[in-house]
């Protein structure tokens, strides 16, 4: 989205290619464009993102007249619609409203139509039900997967809720102090997961399902200092499975089996050292 | 409710309403009713779980149970004693053996302080060390969970999440408490350090004998550490019962949705699971509908259930339950 300000943020290198176009290398008159209109974004603090100052209405309106070339009444129409589409009661007349007068999750429903007013061909929802009780992020999240369904729209949620990556998505990618460590299909992934991190971070959350007896697995240590990123793997120093050679040498992202990649020298071994 | 010796806490019909003022005489225009009528025990040794949305009053019933807020009405005992009698002095001295910590342990630590006197205050406040017996025991604590004594020079911001929960615990262990209010004590923790606290928790209470009121959110969580659960929604108890017994077989509708509503982290067993959505927002604590407070959200609801109350009550097995359908 290049988003992040600039200075202190500079991307130093690399392509992030969108329907085939390399987004850093285009200009900024050009990214707007796709902001909002190919891509929308969901965040994680609907009262944040919102403004205070204007009606739901207005909010929906802004982008739907800029990027969609409607008229104030189509644009009004539209928002109503878009509303009732995620669900909140009483559109027509919630529409006028102000965002303090919604609840949190109803909030943060006006952010995914707000993010839906361009027919996006991709979304990012970034922990966008971190802040909301758990029945209202299942509400959320099968808004978010409807859509997904009926727009043929692109989804990536970023989260550190293992639940929710295990119920909505097709693919995952782990990442750890910067880096992409394991990528897999989600079925495959939880089933088999090929990094020591990954593998942790499943058997140290509690689950509703297992005999509550189970002792949890804990990752020792802290989570790393991203000014301070420890030599070699990030992850060794709180990685059981550590030699030498973690502690020397980044391992690079590489295919395991079919379709699943990971950045680990142990990787092939690693179901055999689980096993002892 | 069933009276019991080894109970060391009970409740008991306890409400707890916040007044809502208006004008500038504040004349009370409403209430909000945080807490409405909830009865339940927590026996020695025990950790009871209570879970619940936004708004539902686990946070206020936990704080008075520690008297932390003067109740509206109803009784607590605490190890035998009626808490709301005692007066300031005999207050004080009961506070020594229930303690208390918080969801964000930054906001609970006083920045100017370093960890050592941290955890040293309560020591001198209630006059349990002196002299050289002071250091040996803030190192004690320390050790305790899991924290280096040469740690006790540092200050709040130097310290991880983690290791700030760490410090809001021996703190609270300083006094040597029998009971600890424990208020989202994992929720602002990243998932890695959640298993190291929730283990410490663990840990702790098999040795020092403690008893815990676990309060979260995050049901995966409250069962894991529970031994029994208790379920509030608006201000009341809808359910309570063994931690496993919850899950395999919840009897209150509200339960039964906000189970289905936790995604369980593994694919293969959470895509066979059926679903049970509830629809719009818990109603505002103010304006609380009539009869069962979930009604209006209730798939199976009858006409009962819109202008009685159900009562909480025992359906065997120390499963209780307030719903018209059970």
């Amino acid at each position: 989205m290049r988003l992040i300000p600039y200075p202190p943020g500079v991307i130093m290198g690399g392509e992030v290619i969108f329907k085939g176009r390399d987004l850093l290398a285009i200009s900024e008159a050009e990214i707007r464009k796709i902001r909002g209109d190919e891509i929308a974004m969901v965040f994680q603090e609907p009262t944040t993102s919102l403004n205070p100052l204007f009606s739901i209405k207005t909010q929906l309106s802004e982008s739907l007249i800029l990027h969609r070339d409607m008229d104030k009444e189509g644009a009004a129409e539209e928002s109503v619609k878009l509303l009732k589409q995620v669900g909140i009661p009483d559109a027509e007349r919630r529409v006028n409203n102000y965002p303090h007068q919604f609840s949190g999750g109803m909030q943060q429903r006006i952010m995914i139509a707000m993010a839906l007013t361009c027919n996006p061909d991709l979304l990012i929802a970034d922990e966008p039900t971190t802040s909301v009780d758990v029945t209202v992020q299942a509400q959320l999240l099968d808004i978010i997967d409807r859509l997904r369904t009926e727009y043929g729209t692109a989804v990536i949620i970023i989260t550190h809720n293992l639940g929710v990556i295990a119920r909505y998505v097709d693919r995952v990618n782990v990442m750890y102090a910067g880096r992409l460590v394991e990528s897999g299909e989600t079925g495959a992934l939880f089933a088999q997961p090929m990094h020591p991190y990954t593998m942790g971070l499943l058997s140290s959350v509690p689950r509703l399902d297992l005999p509550r007896k189970h002792e949890l697995f804990v990752i020792g240590g802290q989570p790393p200092n991203l000014a301070r990123i420890p030599p070699g793997c990030a992850f060794h120093p709180r990685c059981q499975f550590a030699i030498d050679r973690c502690r020397q040498e980044i391992p690079e992202l590489e295919e395991i089996t079919d379709g699943r990649h990971s950045a680990c020298f142990r990787s092939r071994e690693l179901p055999e050292l689980v096993g002892k | 409710m069933g009276m019991d010796n080894n109970n060391l806490v009970e409740v008991e019909n306890l409400v707890m309403y916040f007044p809502v003022t208006a004008g500038i005489m504040r004349r009370k225009v409403a209430d909000v009713k945080a807490v409405d009528g909830i009865s339940f025990y927590i026996k020695n040794g025990e950790t009871l779980g209570l879970v619940g949305e936004s708004g539902c009053g686990k946070t206020t019933t936990g704080r008075c149970i520690l008297r932390l807020y003067e109740i509206t009405s109803g009784k607590i005992t605490f190890d035998g004693v009626d808490i709301s009698k005692l007066n300031k002095e005999q207050m004080r001295n009961m506070r020594r053996n229930m303690q208390l910590i918080f969801q964000d342990p930054f906001a609970s630590l006083d920045p100017r302080q370093t960890a050592g006197s941290i955890i040293g205050e309560p020591l001198q406040v209630h006059k349990l060390v002196k002299g050289q017996e002071y250091k040996e025991q803030v190192a004690e604590l320390l050790k305790m969970v899991e924290l280096e004594p040469r740690m006790s020079v540092r200050y709040p911001h130097e310290f991880s999440g983690g290791q700030r929960q760490r410090l809001g615990l021996a703190r609270a262990l300083a006094v040597r408490p029998k009971f600890i209010v424990c208020d989202e004590p994992v929720s602002a923790l990243d998932v890695s350090i959640q298993a190291q606290i929730i283990t410490l928790l663990l840990r702790l209470k098999q040795e020092l004998n403690l008893t815990y009121l676990f309060i979260a959110h995050d049901l995966s969580v409250v069962r894991h550490i529970s031994d029994r659960v208790g379920v509030m929604y608006l201000g009341r108890m809808a359910e309570l019962t063994r931690s496993d017994e919850l899950y395999d077989n919840p009897l209150h509708p509200y339960t039964q949705a906000l189970l289905s509503a936790v995604p369980i982290p593994d694919p293969a067993v959470d895509r066979q699971r059926k679903r049970i959505l509830l629809s719009g927002d818990v109603p505002s604590p103010i304006f609380t509908p009539g009869g069962c407070h979930f009604h209006p959200r209730c798939s199976v609801a009858m006409d009962v259930c819109k202008d009685q109350v159900p009562e909480f009550k025992d359906v065997g097995n120390e499963h209780w339950v307030a719903c018209w359908r059970v």
